[in-house]
Formats: structure tokens, C-alpha cells, sequence
């Protein structure tokens, strides 16, 4: 029998190395600032973000699979809850809750109470447009789309925005079959 | 089509030597069959060059499992035998024992392939591929130099690898 799947990330987040928070949110903030003066457009930024994010997220997912022993999950739903649940706690500390399902079961919100990324952070009113975050979704996006799902991630509520909470909205766009990776002829 | 093995297969395989090296060699590959690495320890009969060699080790590796989902008594939704599964559909097996060779196979959802092939007589190694997977991702997916998709070239990585593979019952 394979082991039960994790149900929390404490566990695991109690024993993978760690590095201090201020210096984690420190090192990201700065990160930010730099594109904003190398990119100059808000816009610019936001894609970057993503992309660094996805660059991490396909490496990522592999030592997620290596430490948590989450094997195959059934359908989106458990995916989606295994991320809020261990895949935040294990790399950012914090868990995420899922809600507002569609009725298909292939799109929900990720919602963030508590960010470490964002503490000290407040948007000047020349980067309005900023999705700070933005590097969050490009992870997730990268990990899934290392176990087969197609995503599609965006920003539905940001606190420095002033909503009420971080709200990432999940879309399953397609999964991909395993294929056969080699031509006949080759 | 010649198989690895070829024609001499003995009746019985040697037994593994005293220094305690029970394996023959080991592959792993990604999800889009690109061998990222090859590592040989004791293999003495060679009949395909590597690039070969590789692409049949991972045809049936793929073949096999298509196979043994295709005839899983307990699952009721099967799809015909050849047609691409999606993730997390079918079972999966983890071993097979010839008289000379067993081979171990692990598979993460990312689609790494983990192969090991040791002396028959080896005991279980699950739990020993899974180490080797966390040692892929501490020495290869952690460096940042290492472009995912590419073949491994990491000393360290090498080097640990055999050591460990070289203390397995």
C-alpha cells in the first residue's frame, strides 16, 4: 500500500532547512525593486515575475514530490487541496483555504490570510498596477505543469490592493496525456 | 532486433562479489524519455550502443506499463492497450526478476524514471530509488546551473550515487 497521503505540511515543514523570514521577504522585495528599475513598465515586471516564478516551479515540484511522498492524486480537487494544504506550508509557512468551486471541479481560489512576502510592503502610487505576488502564480503554474495540468493562475484579490485577503484563482485548462515520446522512423 | 542479454544468458548469474556491489546499472529519465543519466557499474555484455540501448530501456519501461494497467483485475475503467493514460490513471509496477537481472523502477508524477538493475537476488529497493530521487533533487534540481531536461553532469552527484548504490543489499 502506497503511505497515506499528507494531509499538512507541518510535519515536513518542521524538517526541511529553513531560512530566516525578514531576510526571505527582504531578499524578494529587493528582487522586485531591481526589475522595476531594470524593466521600467509595471506590465513588464508582472510577466517577468511569472516567468521566474514557473522556472521555479518546475524544479520545485520535484522536491515536493521527493519530501512529501504525495503520490498520484484522484482529481483536481485533491491537487488543489494538497497545495493549500502541504505545498504552502512546505516552502512559504503558511497554508492556503480553497474555495469557490465551479460546478466542473476544475477551477477554485487559493486564499492567502497570511503572506510572508508582502510584510512591509505597501504599493506607491506608481506601481499600481504591480501584482507583487505575481511570482506565486508562475510557481504554480510551473508545478502543475510538471504533473501533467495545463493552468491557467491569476490574481483575483491582493491585500496591498486593498482587498481583504490574497485570492489566486486556479484554472484547469487540460490535462496531458503520457505520450510516447519517440518517433517510429528515429 | 536484438535484446540486451543476447544469446549467453547463463543459468545462473554470479554471485555478487565481496565487495558488496550488487548493481549493474541504473537510468534515469524524464517525462520526455530523455535519458539524463546513464550510470554503469558491471555490465560485461553489451549488445546495442548507448543511444539505443537507452530508447529500448524507456519503450519498455512504457510498453510494460501500459501493459500492467491493461490487465489490472480491480480497476473497472480501462482504456484500450496503447492508448496514452492520463496522470494518475492505472497502476504502476515496480519490479521485474529475470534468472540473471532484476530491475527496480520507480516513477515520480513529474514523470521521472528511476531505473536500477541489479542481481536478482537483490532484496526490495523502493525505498531505495526513493532515496535516489531525493538525491537527484538535492545535488541536480537544487544546482542552478543545471538546465532542467538535460543530460546530468554533476561529479558530486556521480560520486554520491555510487557510494550509496555500492553499500545496497
Amino acid at each position: 500500500m502506497a503511505p497515506a497521503v499528507p494531509r499538512s505540511g507541518d510535519a515536513i515543514f518542521a524538517n526541511v532547512e529553513r531560512v530566516n523570514a525578514e531576510l526571505f521577504t527582504l531578499t524578494y522585495g529587493a528582487i522586485v525593486r531591481q526589475l522595476l528599475t531594470d524593466l521600467e513598465e509595471v506590465e513588464e515586471v508582472n510577466k517577468q515575475l511569472d516567468q521566474m516564478g514557473y522556472n521555479i516551479g518546475i524544479r520545485l515540484i520535484d522536491e515536493f514530490l521527493a519530501k512529501s511522498n504525495v503520490t498520484r492524486c484522484v482529481d483536481f480537487r485533491e491537487t488543489a487541496e494538497v497545495i493549500a494544504k502541504v505545498g504552502f506550508k512546505m516552502f512559504l509557512g503558511v497554508t492556503a483555504s480553497v474555495t469557490n468551486w465551479d460546478t466542473a471541479g476544475t477551477c477554485c481560489s487559493l486564499i492567502l490570510e497570511d503572506n510572508p512576502l508582502v510584510d512591509f510592503v505597501e504599493l506607491p502610487d506608481t506601481c499600481q498596477g504591480l501584482y507583487y505576488c505575481n511570482i506565486l502564480s508562475g510557481v504554480v503554474r510551473g508545478a502543475l505543469e510538471m504533473v501533467s495540468m495545463k493552468t491557467e493562475v491569476t490574481w483575483v484579490r491582493d491585500m496591498l490592493r486593498g482587498d481583504d485577503a490574497f485570492e489566486l484563482q486556479v484554472k484547469l485548462l487540460k490535462q496531458v496525456p503520457e505520450e510516447y515520446p519517440y518517433k517510429d522512423d528515429e | 532486433m536484438q535484446f540486451f542479454g543476447g544469446s549467453e544468458i547463463s543459468p545462473s548469474p554470479p554471485l555478487p562479489t565481496a565487495s558488496g556491489n550488487n548493481a549493474h546499472m541504473m537510468y534515469i529519465f524524464n517525462r520526455n524519455g530523455v535519458c539524463l543519466l546513464y550510470r554503469e557499474w558491471n555490465r560485461p555484455l553489451r549488445t546495442l550502443d548507448s543511444n539505443q540501448d537507452h530508447k529500448l530501456m524507456f519503450g519498455l519501461l512504457f510498453s510494460l506499463k501500459s501493459l500492467t494497467a491493461k490487465m489490472d483485475p480491480s480497476s473497472a475503467e480501462k482504456g484500450n492497450l496503447g492508448v496514452p493514460q492520463l496522470p494518475g490513471q492505472g497502476c504502476s509496477f515496480h519490479s521485474f526478476r529475470t534468472n540473471t537481472y532484476k530491475l527496480s523502477f520507480m516513477e515520480s508524477p513529474s514523470g521521472i524514471k528511476i531505473i536500477l538493475v541489479t542481481h536478482p537476488k537483490a532484496s526490495d529497493l523502493r525505498e531505495s530509488l526513493k532515496y535516489i530521487y531525493n538525491l537527484y533533487v538535492e545535488y541536480v534540481v537544487k544546482n542552478p546551473l543545471y538546465t532542467p531536461g538535460t543530460p546530468i553532469r554533476s561529479e558530486l552527484f556521480n560520486t554520491t550515487l555510487d557510494q550509496y548504490v555500492r553499500g545496497l543489499g
